[in-house]
């Protein structure tokens, strides 16, 4: 690796301190933000994260158009005509999600793995306000990022679609019918607006769910395992369960309730509301944060 | 001054530390001796609030650790160098330690001065040896200015001139009036840096004592005396309340024998009363090395099967060097 020259004879005698401040919270956020900017997993899980959304939006958006063009037209490019903001919003971002979830999770378990944890208990002896200012940091940095990253792919998609005149056939009263159909969207549109708003608030609340987890189960590859079980697998099989009862289970799990909020029309039989839907996601990652906190002080570190 | 009450740690059916009180005092350095898996840090990562002990607590300055609103201005800590992100830099690890205590970002510069490692501290840690990541734990002992310091074997992985300098620091320190508590296995090391010794074996207290009298009162003094007329000056020393041991016999050199209840003036006045050649007539001082060897050989947690205390009559390097070690602290 590296090689590092052996360290100059020092000294032995050091000045005193400043008196220096009282730090409170406002400086153990600047300590948490120190930690997060200061190592390259951050920065690469970030370009990742905007570069798999952004490009995957265009990449699959023009794709699909495509495939409209030569007539080729499937049960999955349909979405693109009859909601193109949820196809727009749910393709780059649904694939760069996973980084969030990545990110979540390392922003803690490397303390753990590193043993930088111990470092920073000693620092901060009650423990769970490093909890608190790593989750706050994590969390604006992640909806500046997730935003940011949220109205880019939004407007990758309207500019390809935007004006875009796709034929439809139809079979109505005996005859076949023809009817052009062009597509719009715009940011004015009801809900869209919310729609993509809502995608950047989604991935922060994301991100914290997957800090939460990476918090209880202290192992890099256990957690990133567990969240994107969850998210991927888990939460969206659910949707299988029987009845009206499994209708229920699955409306208020985590994300599948989370991301009623990034789409800007309901599905039929959707249970909750978009908003409805945020607060579910929210009530359950505040509860995981709480049950991390909870483990964080009474296990030994 | 650190004061632990009846500390207790079990890790499901192993007890690490077994009901252990101690006081270290200010202005010297204590030193905490034990083999490995004697439960040291295990200790001191219980008086840091680190882990949770079944029983007992520990102040520092009268308040447990986890009551210390800036810690790292009280208690500067040395748990273990490779505490840190290997992906981040020194500089950047003491920044945010500085940044939760409130201390301004020239402190990380000064500390760094402190260690040596200002050039290289914007690297990050990963490239470091053991030693530099040594003395990037050092640096952040050190940050807030603490009047107490513990150090979990600090000269792991430093070089002769590492170990020197931070010998010197330590009593730099403890001469400021600081709480030194530094653990090691080494006790060679100790007996020139510590003033008083905590030995523990098994997560038990086995002395407590100033270094010199740890070795005065756990070793046995003997005298090696050699001469060609052996037999007839052991019957005198044991006429004389001495007891001598026949030692076995070196090649072409004349027999010895080991004495003890006698100093060694006494038997070179029997001798010569009696007209008695002498070839060699030697005070065989323990060494702290032995000293802890008999203290713990109870205690050892991975012992092999040789015996833990080696036989007194050849004189081992660690006896040579301890005639003079201890008394060599400053």
């Amino acid at each position: 690796m590296t090689s590092i020259s052996p360290p100059a004879p020092a000294a032995t005698t050091l000045p005193a301190p400043a008196p220096g401040h009282r730090a409170g919270f406002g400086g153990l956020m600047l300590a948490e933000w120190t930690k997060i900017r200061s190592v390259r997993s951050t920065v690469w899980t970030l370009i990742i994260f905007a570069v798999v959304s952004m490009g995957l939006t265009g990449l699959l958006t023009w794709l699909t158009l495509n495939a409209l063009n030569n007539g080729r037209r499937r049960a999955s490019a349909g979405g693109i005509i009859t909601d193109p903001v949820n196809f727009i919003l749910g393709t780059g971002l649904g694939l760069g999600q996973l980084a969030i979830c990545v990110l979540g999770v390392l922003v803690i378990t490397s303390e753990y793995s590193t043993g930088a944890i111990r470092s920073s208990l000693l620092a901060v002896p009650r423990r769970y306000p490093v909890m608190l200012a790593k989750g706050l940091v994590f969390a604006a940095l992640v909806i500046v990022v997730g935003e940011i990253v949220a109205f880019a792919s939004f407007f990758i998609g309207e500019a390809l679609v935007n004006g875009h005149v796709v034929t439809l056939h139809g079979v109505q009263a005996g005859h076949v019918i023809s009817v052009n159909h062009t597509i719009t969207v715009a940011l004015s549109q009801p809900g869209v607006t919310r729609a993509v708003v809502g995608s950047g608030l989604y991935l922060t609340v994301l991100g914290l769910f997957a800090l939460a987890i990476g918090g209880l189960i202290r192992h890099t590859a256990g957690a990133i395992t567990a969240v994107i079980g969850m998210v991927l697998v888990i939460f969206p099989l659910a949707g299988l369960l029987p009845d009206s009862w499994g209708a229920h289970v699955h409306a208020y799990l985590p994300t599948v309730a989370g991301q009623l909020i990034t789409a800007d029309k309901p599905t039929a039989g959707q249970l909750l509301s978009p908003w409805q839907g945020f607060g579910v996601f929210c009530a359950w990652t505040a509860l995981l944060f709480g049950a991390a906190i909870f483990v964080l002080q009474r296990r030994d570190a | 001054m650190i004061e632990a009450q009846d500390l207790t740690k079990r890790y499901g059916d192993k007890l690490a530390v077994d009901h252990l009180s101690f006081k270290v005092e200010p202005g010297r350095v204590t030193g905490f001796l034990g083999p490995n898996g004697a439960g040291k840090s295990t200790t001191m990562r219980l008086m840091l609030g680190l882990d949770r002990p079944n029983t007992g607590t520990t102040t520092i300055n009268g308040r447990r650790y986890a009551e210390l609103a800036q810690p790292l201005r009280t208690v500067g800590a040395l748990l273990e160098a490779k505490a840190m992100h290997p992906g981040r830099s020194a500089r950047n690890h003491l920044l945010f330690l500085a940044q939760t205590q409130g201390l301004p970002s020239r402190r990380v510069d000064e500390v760094l001065d402190l260690v040596g490692l200002r050039e290289v501290a914007r690297q990050r840690v990963r490239g470091y040896s053991l030693g530099m990541s040594q003395r990037v734990g050092i640096a952040a002992a050190m940050l807030g200015n603490p009047s107490v310091l513990l150090l979990d074997e600090p000269v792991n992985g430093l070089d002769p001139e590492g170990i020197l300098w931070i010998r010197n620091l330590m009593k730099h320190l403890a001469s400021e009036q600081r709480t030194i508590f530094v653990s090691s296995h080494l006790m060679n090391e100790m007996a020139v840096t510590a003033d008083h010794l905590i030995v523990i074996g098994k997560g038990k207290l086995i002395a407590e004592s100033s270094t010199q009298e740890f070795i005065e009162r756990s070793s046995e003094k003997s005298v090696l005396v050699r001469s060609p007329d052996a037999e007839a000056l052991a019957g005198l020393i044991a006429a004389e309340g001495g007891k001598a041991i026949p030692q076995d016999p070196a090649e072409g050199r004349a027999a010895a024998l080991s004495v003890t209840g006698l100093d060694a003036p006494r038997i070179g006045e029997i001798a010569a009363a009696n007209r008695i050649v002498l070839h060699e007539l030697a005070p065989q001082l323990g060494s702290l090395e032995e000293a802890f060897m008999e203290m713990t050989a109870d205690s050892v947690e991975y012992g092999g099967d040789t015996p833990a205390v080696p036989p007194r009559t050849s004189p081992s390097p660690f006896t040579a060097a301890s005639t003079t070690s201890p008394g060599s602290s400053q």
